[in-house]
């Protein structure tokens, strides 16, 4: 099976290294980063073009764009891991776009283009015959999408609670062990990198917003968008309100919610007693599914990082591969 | 809980005394008339808050007095739900803010905890309500949300999943 990835950042790296080391029968026929890209049918030194990004950060031609390759069409399966846009989902959108109309599969970590075209683009993929897979979208490498598509498969889901954010869980984790203020534990976690420089994104909800809205779509189909989200983040609380809640044996932690029997969709700090199986520490991510006949289901794991990330896009590859894909 | 009582004169306050004895605090007090019964007795319907070590002394010296007790059911226990609300407590009326809860009749402000770090910082506090079953807490936590929202508060509920 041939792929090409586009983005060459900390998940494009992953899946990439990952691929070159592993030997899983998949070969890269084509690679772009934001400002250059190589594309070869006969297959791609994935291990020497990673070296030559470390070392000039480029990946290869400038004459070469993430653009093309999409479009050139040497590829089964494409891996759209270039980076979020959540008002446009650009460019990201443009290059799923081409791939699933050319009838090539499609594997994504991109939350823009999911949560802001989730109809439009399953429809496309179902029109043109082919698999769109976007596992490493919600809760990094914890395996939630297969777990409702597949594992779960005939359950009625009553509803979906879930820590999705990395960042806040660690911010609000020190908040309460070491009764840190919001900007102390902020400042901590952007110099350990869990934060970035503008943190908006995580701290106020967006993203764990963004991904309910992939998961209300993957059950239920119901075209719900980022502003159906009512969304509170945690950069109003105080260190006294963690310290009120340890008092009661209990703690906060930011919650996404979604029940669609109460037209639910909600994303706000909320207080967990401590041993909540949602009460997980540091960077983890956990999340609990209710269902008419599994009862309630808890995945708990990693919800970033580059090779974990990785692993949800290089198992949705194999999924198309063993089931999609044959003479390759 | 539910108990039967004689059609006499004090008979009420007689099988009511051992509550407040014991500690307990009475909410409500229902009288059903129904005509089908025993004649003499009423049953009377009382709603209250008790520490639950306390409960089976009570019902024990309720029987030593003659008090019929019916039924022991979910109503034997008052809901409570902690909910913590950080902002500016005390310039947005903070006793506006319990009265609001107060005023329904069906729900109240048990408990208050909170910590005021300094002049014009926001103070964080922990409220208890106690409801009389879950459809009345769930109104008056949703009453709790409007205030908040309406005083630039934060409120942080608990997180209540479905089963």
């Amino acid at each position: 099976m041939r792929v090409a990835i586009l983005g060459l950042g900390s998940v494009g790296r992953g899946v990439a290294s990952m691929l070159a080391r592993k030997g899983l029968g998949i070969t890269v026929t084509g690679i772009a980063d934001s400002k250059s890209g190589i594309s070869d049918p006969a297959g791609i030194d994935v291990a020497a073009v990673l070296e030559k990004k470390a070392k000039t950060g480029l990946c290869g031609d400038q004459a070469v764009t993430a653009r093309t390759i999409a479009e050139g069409g040497e590829y089964d399966v494409l891996v759209e891991v270039t980076p979020t846009d959540v008002e446009t989902g650009e460019p990201a959108l443009t290059h799923i776009r081409a791939a699933l109309s050319m009838g090539r599969h499609v594997v994504t970590s991109n939350k823009g283009p999911m949560a802001l075209h989730f109809r439009e683009l399953t429809a496309l993929a179902e029109e043109h015959g082919v698999q769109l897979r976007y596992e490493a979208t919600v809760c990094g490498a914890i395996p939630i999408i297969q777990t409702l598509q597949h594992g779960l498969a005939g359950n009625t889901v009553h509803a979906i609670y879930g820590v999705m954010n990395g960042t806040c869980n660690y911010i609000l984790t020190r908040m309460a062990d070491e009764g840190l203020t919001y900007d102390q534990a902020l400042a901590e976690a952007r110099e350990l990198g869990y934060a970035e420089a503008d943190p908006t994104f995580d701290v106020k909800g967006i993203d764990t917003a963004l991904k309910l809205v992939i998961l209300a779509n993957t059950i239920w189909n119901n075209g719900v968008t980022l502003k159906d989200v009512e969304c509170t983040g945690i950069d109003l609380l105080t260190a006294e309100a963690l310290t009120l809640a340890g008092s009661q044996n209990s703690t906060i932690r930011l919650i996404g919610e979604v029940v669609p029997e109460k037209r639910l969709l909600r994303v706000s700090p909320r207080i967990l007693p401590k041993k909540h199986p949602l009460v997980v520490r540091d960077t983890l991510n956990a999340v609990t599914v209710v269902t008419d006949m599994a009862g309630a289901i808890t995945e708990v794991g990693k919800g970033a990082g580059s090779v974990e990330t990785a692993s949800a896009v290089i198992g949705d590859l194999l999924f198309i591969k063993n089931c999609h894909v044959t003479g390759h | 809980m539910k108990i039967e009582v004689k059609d006499a004169p004090g008979q009420l306050v007689a099988a009511l005394r051992p509550i407040s004895d014991a500690g307990g605090n009475i909410m409500a007090v229902i009288h059903e008339w129904d005509p089908t019964l025993r004649p003499k007795t009423r049953i009377v319907q009382v709603v209250l808050d008790l520490p639950e070590e306390r409960l089976d002394g009570l019902i024990t010296t309720l029987k030593a007095a003659g008090v019929t007790i019916l039924r022991l059911g979910e109503e034997r226990l008052l809901l409570k739900r902690s909910v913590i609300m950080i902002g500016h407590l005390m310039h947005t009326d903070l006793s506006d803010t319990v009265g609001q809860i107060d005023r329904t009749g069906y729900a109240e402000v048990v408990e208050m905890h909170m910590t005021m770090p300094g002049i014009a910082q926001r103070s964080s506090a922990l409220l208890t309500i106690s409801a009389t079953n879950r459809a009345h807490m769930d109104e008056a936590v949703k009453i709790l949300r409007m205030v908040a929202k309406k005083k630039d508060l934060l409120l942080v509920e608990p997180l209540e999943e479905v089963a």
